[in-house]
């Protein structure tokens, strides 16, 4: 446990000794706010985040696309493309993995780093609410269960992001991955309309795009969460075996 | 410390080191040697538990690198060949960190740091950013880091490359101080450093070992013959007939020296020690003695025999 905090609190520093993290925060709030606007810019609009959260006012399938949830998409790679990516560069993976301390602690050390992140970016959206809350007088339930959504579904994104960032030294080459797998799980649910039956169950429930759009409409469901938690985890541990291979090459 | 039993590493096809085994004991300061792409820094990452080997077996401090990887870790201080740092965090900063991975707690750490960083002549540099230090004082960093947590095993690879002269004395001066107590394997190229630090050489060339011997031994192991150098004033013919009487010598050969002396090469059997008796022959036959020396073969040049004439020299 020391060393993940250890390496997640030396990645922090690294992260804000750095502009990444100040590009990142400044393109999360600029989407974001863009997407508040325009879900309240309409007179007589409901006081909800849903334009935030799913992405209602541009219509369409633009309009389910763009949203908070995908912001997060698209950043988390971007976040995370450095963390192994550039030890395996620098070569300080040598360093790391021959010291007392295991690959899964490593991998969770910087997993808790991108959190972090994470959680910050979403610290720094809670003005959205409470603009809501002043100037009007929105349903909790939504706001409260949809904050936790993006929080599940941000950590999915970063275990995703850190497993591509594991595969290659370069960068930019675990940011394309990375946006790869993503894309495909996050759009795999439009498959569903050419099914019928088991394959479009399984391929709505294998997309956590349908999970988060219950999670923005306020219904937490239990499965869902286990979802997040597990496919999260299936990245962790992918990542770990990564890192062991890498020793193997 | 250091036991490699019978290591093989294949890189896909190809054989990098092939049955390499060697010791290193506590107290001992062990040179390996070799040519580039003898297999140094493969045999060194398969010690330090980086890489898997193929084949092979290493135990530090009695703990298997691969069935008791993290004990084994816990015992060991590394310099990778290429000194991989990180750029964007301080010096200081970074030592706290590697020490923290090691296991060493907070007050251990701050007084360890401030010596290292004393010692290896850091202290102008503590609070500056890796990134932007010059490449000896990056190599300093490396090994601030390896000897940080002092440990029982310090594995270095090429530890004095990039370093200035007064430095790399110093630096010496600290290996040599360390492996009094610790146990240290360093490779290197630069030959002086072996003899001067080192009280094992292991000579690696392609992938095998090619000899193990203290650096004074091997000249005499390799040669087969020791060497003696003598100076004399006399009649060349006389002079050498009178050498070749001694027990011991088998041949001798005479070139022309500085005013009308000659100097004469004789091969000698190992440890006939003839030098007393020859110093008495030459003086009681009323023959200017001018110099006599006992020849070792320099570690260049053993360092070139057996590495190009891989068959004469038979491994330990
Ligand atoms: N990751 C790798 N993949 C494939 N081949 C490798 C790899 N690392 C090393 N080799 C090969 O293994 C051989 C031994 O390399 P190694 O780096 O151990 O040599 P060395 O003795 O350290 O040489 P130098 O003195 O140049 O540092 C070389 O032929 C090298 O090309
Ligand atoms: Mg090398």
């Amino acid at each position: 446990m020391t060393n993940t905090l250890l390496i997640a609190r030396k990645e922090l520093r690294t992260y804000f000794g750095s502009p990444i993290a100040y590009v990142i925060m400044a393109a999360f709030l600029a989407f974001t706010g863009l997407l508040f606007i325009d879900s309240l810019s309409t007179p007589f609009r409901e006081a909800s985040l849903r334009g935030f959260f799913v992405g209602e006012s541009f219509g369409g399938l633009l309009g389910q696309t763009i949203n908070a949830a995908f912001v997060l998409l698209l950043l988390g790679p971007v976040l995370t493309m450095r963390l192994l990516a550039e030890e395996s560069k620098l070569g300080t993976i040598e360093l790391l993995l021959t010291a007392p301390v295991r690959d899964f602690e490593v991998v969770m050390g910087k997993f808790l780093a991108g959190l972090a992140i994470l959680g910050m970016l979403l610290v720094m959206t809670l003005y959205y609410p409470l603009l809501l809350l002043i100037f009007g007088n929105p349903d909790i339930g939504p706001l409260i269960a949809g904050y936790a959504g993006l929080l599940l579904l941000g950590g999915l994104f970063l275990a995703v992001g850190l497993f591509a960032s594991s595969l290659s030294t370069s960068q930019i080459a675990s940011v394309v991955i990375g946006l790869i797998i993503l894309l495909m799980f996050w759009f795999i649910n439009q498959a569903s309309n050419f099914f019928r039956g088991t394959p479009e169950f399984v391929f709505e429930f294998v997309s956590p795009r349908t999970h988060f759009t219950n999670f923005a409409r306020g219904i937490v469901d239990t499965q869902s969460i286990i979802y997040y938690i597990a496919l999260t985890a299936i990245f962790l541990f992918f990542t770990v075996r990564s890192l062991e291979t890498r020793r193997w090459r | 410390m250091i036991e490699v039993q019978n290591l093989t590493k294949y890189y896909g096809d190809f054989i990098a080191i092939e049955n390499v085994s060697f010791e290193a004991k506590r107290g001992e300061v062990v040179g390996f040697l070799g040519p580039n792409a003898a297999g140094k820094t493969t045999t060194m990452r398969i010690i330090t538990g980086f890489m898997p080997p193929s084949a092979g077996t290493v135990r530090v401090a009695g703990y298997d690198i691969q069935t008791h990887s993290i004990e084994a870790r816990r015992q060991v201080g590394y310099l990778p060949e290429t000194t991989p740092l990180y750029t964007d965090i301080s010096v200081r900063d970074y030592l706290d960190f590697m020490g923290g991975l090691r296991g060493m707690a907070p007050a251990r750490r701050r007084t360890r740091i401030d010596y290292v960083i004393q010692r290896m002549r850091l202290e102008e540099y503590a609070h500056t950013l890796i990134g932007r230090l010059s490449k000896g004082y990056r190599q300093r960093v490396g090994i601030a880091q390896a000897v940080l947590h002092e440990p029982e095993v310090l594995i270095l690879d090429e530890p004095t490359i990039g370093i200035d002269p007064v430095q790399v004395v110093e630096t010496r001066e600290l290996i040599k101080s360390l492996g009094k107590e610790h146990t240290v394997v360093l490779s290197t190229h630069i030959l002086p450093e072996v003899s001067q630090i080192c009280e094992r050489v292991v000579v690696i060339n392609e992938g095998h070992i090619v000899a193990v011997d203290r650096p004074e031994n091997l000249s005499v192991r390799l040669r087969g013959t020791e060497q003696v150098k003598v100076e004399v004033r006399g009649p060349a013919r006389d002079v050498s007939a009178r050498i070749r009487r001694i027990q011991g010598v088998r041949e001798v050969t005479q070139r022309d020296g500085a005013s009308g002396a000659s100097v004469y090469t004789l091969e000698c059997d190992p440890g006939s020690n003839i030098r007393e008796e020859l110093a008495s022959a030459i003086v009681q036959q009323g023959w200017g003695l001018l110099g006599l020396q006992a020849v070792t073969m320099s570690l260049e040049d053993i360092f070139l025999k057996l590495t190009t004439h891989e068959d004469e020299a038979k491994p330990q």
